[in-house]
């Protein structure tokens, strides 16, 4: 019988698959790589594109990934699977987005309007104490 | 004494509160179970690259990442908040906010300054309020978070780390314990702490690094960071409904409790009417 591996492919959202493997073929960045039982520790990132597996008993599996990172250890291959598709300008334009959100609320600040949202709030909250109150009084008497 | 009719217009007020708080706690009862889901989901990853990180630090690496090495000089913090997007969750955030601020105060009492970055509405409202510097933000993930939401967020705490303008970074969010307890946390992720184990692996070995160490290990430790807020995020909107559903619990109940207390008044002062029309009826009987 072959010699065989564990294999788990993760997302951050959800585990794809975990099972024991004779081959696993991966699009490494710099191209293609096959990975055999006791294949020496290795790290490197992912393309998108698909990852097969032979399974025990040479049954053949696909997955398709958006890239992501390839750990291999002698009996072990972790493949961490993105969940999009990242490349540096669109995470770029994700911070940049975030940041733009942060400064238009610092636009937005109005220390009056906080105020008078907050004192609005307090009133409504002391009126509410009061009903209740009030109710309760109505009651015991 | 209230007259009946003002009593019963109450009672209808309280009851229709009692049917919103009654809806909102079932709403929020399968919506938590949904989000508990997705935190087991999102476990395997995080078990995973924990597991890489956890080999990374005992490999011989040549390379040594930024991430992995701590400043001893720390003059500024910066603090990834993560809040629920919607209040009525009783004392969720305030008192994640409040665990925040005690651990801001030790590093103010310290000399350094700080830095936020919230996930949610309400961190980034109540931040504002306390004009904390606020770098980025980002509200209104939904009920189901997805890693390309916070990307953009985390980028710019990493940016801001890489450039030397933040010294140390923090995570702040609730833990999921249980439906009734959730515990806020913070959470060191820069410089990244390795967990200590018994060393398994005795000899002295590297990875062999495709294309190169730092390519690697950069895209490698985003994702570690990355992976580490979203885990935050899930957690806490599980949290979130937990807290929600045992507040909206605590309403109904307490409208019950308040409509019973009404009614009783109500017969009472409905009692107290009609004995004074018979005493009022007979005593002019008598008169006649």
């Amino acid at each position: 019988m072959a010699m065989t591996m564990h294999v788990n492919i993760v997302s951050a959202e959800q585990e794809i698959f975990s099972g024991t493997a004779e081959v696993v073929v991966a699009p490494a960045a710099m191209g293609e790589v096959g990975i055999y039982p006791r294949h020496t520790q290795m790290l490197t990132s992912l393309k998108p594109g698909e990852v097969r597996i032979t399974k025990q008993g040479g049954e053949e599996e696909a997955i398709y990934v958006s890239g992501g990172i390839l750990e291999v250890q002698p009996h072990v291959v972790t493949i961490l699977s993105d969940t999009a598709v990242r490349a540096q300008d669109l995470d770029e334009a994700a911070a940049m987005e975030a940041k733009q959100k942060a400064e238009q609320a610092l636009k937005d600040r109005s220390d009056e309007m906080d105020l008078a949202d907050a004192q609005s709030q307090l009133a409504e909250a002391v009126a509410q104490l009061q009903a209740i109150q009030r109710i309760r009084k109505k009651i015991s008497r | 004494m209230a007259s009946g009719k003002e009593i019963r217009t109450q009672i209808k007020s309280v009851q229709n509160t009692q049917k919103i708080t009654s809806a909102m706690e079932m709403v929020a009862a399968s919506k938590m179970r949904r989000a508990q889901e997705r935190v087991s989901a999102s476990r395997p990853y995080a078990e995973k690259i924990r597991d890489v990180i956890h080999h990374l630090a005992y490999a011989n690496a040549e390379y040594k990442h930024p991430y992995l090495i701590g400043r001893e000089d720390v003059k500024r913090v910066g603090y990834i908040i993560i809040s629920s997007d919607r209040g009525l969750c009783g004392g969720l955030n305030t008192n994640m906010f409040k665990k925040a601020v005690i651990d801001m105060r030790a590093w103010t009492s310290k000399g350094a300054e700080v830095e936020f970055c919230t996930i949610g509405s309400k961190a980034g409202g109540f931040f504002k309020r306390i004009k904390g510097k606020i770098r980025a933000q980002a509200s209104h993930l939904g009920d189901t978070p997805s890693v390309s939401d916070i990307i953009g967020t985390v980028k710019v705490m990493l940016d801001a780390y890489d450039e030397g303008e933040i010294d140390r970074l923090f995570l702040v969010f609730n833990e999921f314990v249980n439906t009734m307890t959730q515990a806020p946390q913070v959470e060191q992720l820069l410089p990244v702490v390795a967990t200590e184990r018994e060393a398994e692996l005795e000899h002295h070995w590297d990875y062999i690094y495709e294309p190169d160490a730092k390519t690697v290990l950069d895209g490698l430790l985003i994702r570690y960071i990355e992976s580490l807020v979203y885990q935050g995020v899930v957690e806490n909107a599980a949290c979130e409904m937990a807290a929600r559903m045992v507040a909206m619990k605590a309403a109904t109940d307490n409208a019950g409790e308040l409509i019973g207390d009404l009614q009783l008044a109500y017969n009472k002062a409905r009692q107290a009417a009609i004995t004074q029309e018979i005493s009022e009826i007979v005593s002019g009987a008598a008169a006649v």
